[in-house]
């Protein structure tokens, strides 16, 4: 590997409950990618959920108390702990900046847990340990199909960017690291207006016909920009940006937009096998748009 | 119609309660539009997000609670964070949309009805979603 950063190894991962059960192809993907690259995922041996949501509120600190455990439950294994669904990534480096910060919430919260979490954990995201671990030479010398051709649209949204301070992974204005793992495996990064706006988030569940306005804004802006697919680094707008796309006419005649993770993307360009792939799970299958531009169909 | 507009409210415990949870502080907030012109969800709500501000500034408590113009603006926050991103002040404004809901749960409101989904969102949900919405608008 070119311009080795990696030390090579092992890193603890957090999977999380989406990842465990609605968006297992992001885990199968995600695990397989690494181990390609040489990195190893190890699962915690004991995990729970993360809370999903961030507390806002300042004189609450029950919120806390579900991510604090999992950054217990992840301290004794490294430094480091990996995630790949962007809401845990949020809410666990959230809790991880606050905590380090805040001598008096941690003795509070580890008094109420009865565990002492030392407030030194650094919560990654996969995305992350690509970059700035192993490097973009890397990652790219791994490519053997390469995306030539390919269109895709970078979907940051919006856990992976802000707030600023805490989250620090790009500039949440102007992010470019999807943009470079596009280059990487060959494709071209598709610009389009509503790389970083909201797909509604948890509004799907309280109030779909929002949520999915929002979502068909994103899909048609990505699609008018000239985008064959669009790739995420997070389970919840992977649904919402797929999901509304299920009977709508333009899927029923092929021409939905696939909405993949990142991690199916480098599966597909390491010339993975196709069981990691996990395409069956989507709504818009998105073999078509890969059988036109690099010759990969149904029939293996 | 009049709008009374009084130290009361202004000073009142409706307004204290915002910052204390929120740990913002309203007057920072100079009304420039910024956080509303960025706003996903604005074209759903009623009122617009910078709007919702200026009331908490003066403690418009009936306005911004079940019943009032604001609560479709203080429900349909995603937390994205766009607006507390871009705003010059510094004003974290979903965190003052999470004291108004806040402030409404803790007195007792429920907010969402899960047997309402429609049964095949209800199966194809992501569980973030799920646990999301349960501490959005559950107590």
């Amino acid at each position: 590997m070119g311009g080795v950063k990696h030390r090579g190894g092992t890193y603890p991962y957090y999977p999380g409950c989406t990842l465990s059960t609605q968006a297992r192809a992001y885990d199968r993907s995600g695990r397989a990618v690494a181990a390609a690259l040489g990195i190893g995922l190890q699962e915690l041996a004991e995990w729970q959920c993360c809370g999903a949501t961030f507390p806002l509120t300042i004189d609450d600190s029950m919120a806390l108390i579900a991510p604090t455990r999992v950054l217990c439950q992840a301290q004794d294994s490294g430094e480091r702990v990996v995630t790949l669904c962007a809401v845990c990534f949020h809410v666990l480096r959230r809790c991880q900046v606050l905590l380090a910060d805040d001598a008096q919430m941690l003795e509070r919260i580890n008094w109420f847990i009865e565990q002492d979490y030392r407030g030194e954990l650094h919560v990654a995201h996969l995305l992350e340990v690509l970059r700035d671990d192993l490097g973009w030479n890397a990652v790219g010398s791994r490519v053997s199909r390469p995306l030539d051709g390919l269109r895709v649209a970078p979907y940051y949204g919006c856990l992976l960017l802000r707030p600023r301070e805490e989250i620090g992974l790009d500039d949440p204005e102007d992010p470019s690291i999807l943009h470079d793992l596009i280059r990487v495996v060959g494709a071209d990064p598709v610009d389009f207006p509503y790389a970083i706006e909201c797909c509604g988030s948890y509004l799907t569940a309280k109030e779909p016909r929002v949520s999915e306005r929002l979502s068909r804004e994103i899909v048609a802006s990505a699609q008018e920009s000239g985008a064959d697919l669009l790739i995420t680094a997070c389970p919840l707008c992977q649904f919402n940006l797929d999901y509304p796309q299920r009977e709508t006419r333009a899927a029923a005649a092929g021409d939905g937009l696939p909405v993949i993770y990142f991690t199916q993307l480098l599966a597909v360009a390491f010339g993975l096998p196709r069981d990691t792939w996990g395409f069956e799970d989507h709504y818009v299958d998105p073999i078509p748009a890969l059988t036109s531009m690099v010759g990969i169909s149904h029939e293996v | 119609m009049h709008t009374l507009i009084s130290i009361d409210t202004v000073r009142g415990p409706f307004v204290r309660e915002i910052e204390e949870i929120s740990g913002q502080n309203l007057l920072a907030c100079n009304q420039c539009g910024m956080c509303s012109a960025g706003c996903p969800v604005a074209s759903a709500m009623d009122m617009l997000p910078s709007q919702v501000i200026r009331l908490a500034q003066l403690g418009m408590e009936e306005a911004l609670t079940a019943g009032g113009r604001g609560d479709t603006t203080v429900w349909l926050c995603a937390s994205c964070l766009a607006c507390a991103t871009r705003c010059p002040k510094g004003v974290d404004l979903p965190r003052v949309m999470e004291a108004l809901r806040q402030i409404q749960l803790r007195r007792g409101a429920v907010r969402m009805d899960l047997d309402a989904l429609p049964p095949q969102l209800a199966r194809a949900l992501p569980q973030v979603a799920i646990v999301g919405a349960y501490r959005k608008y559950l107590k």
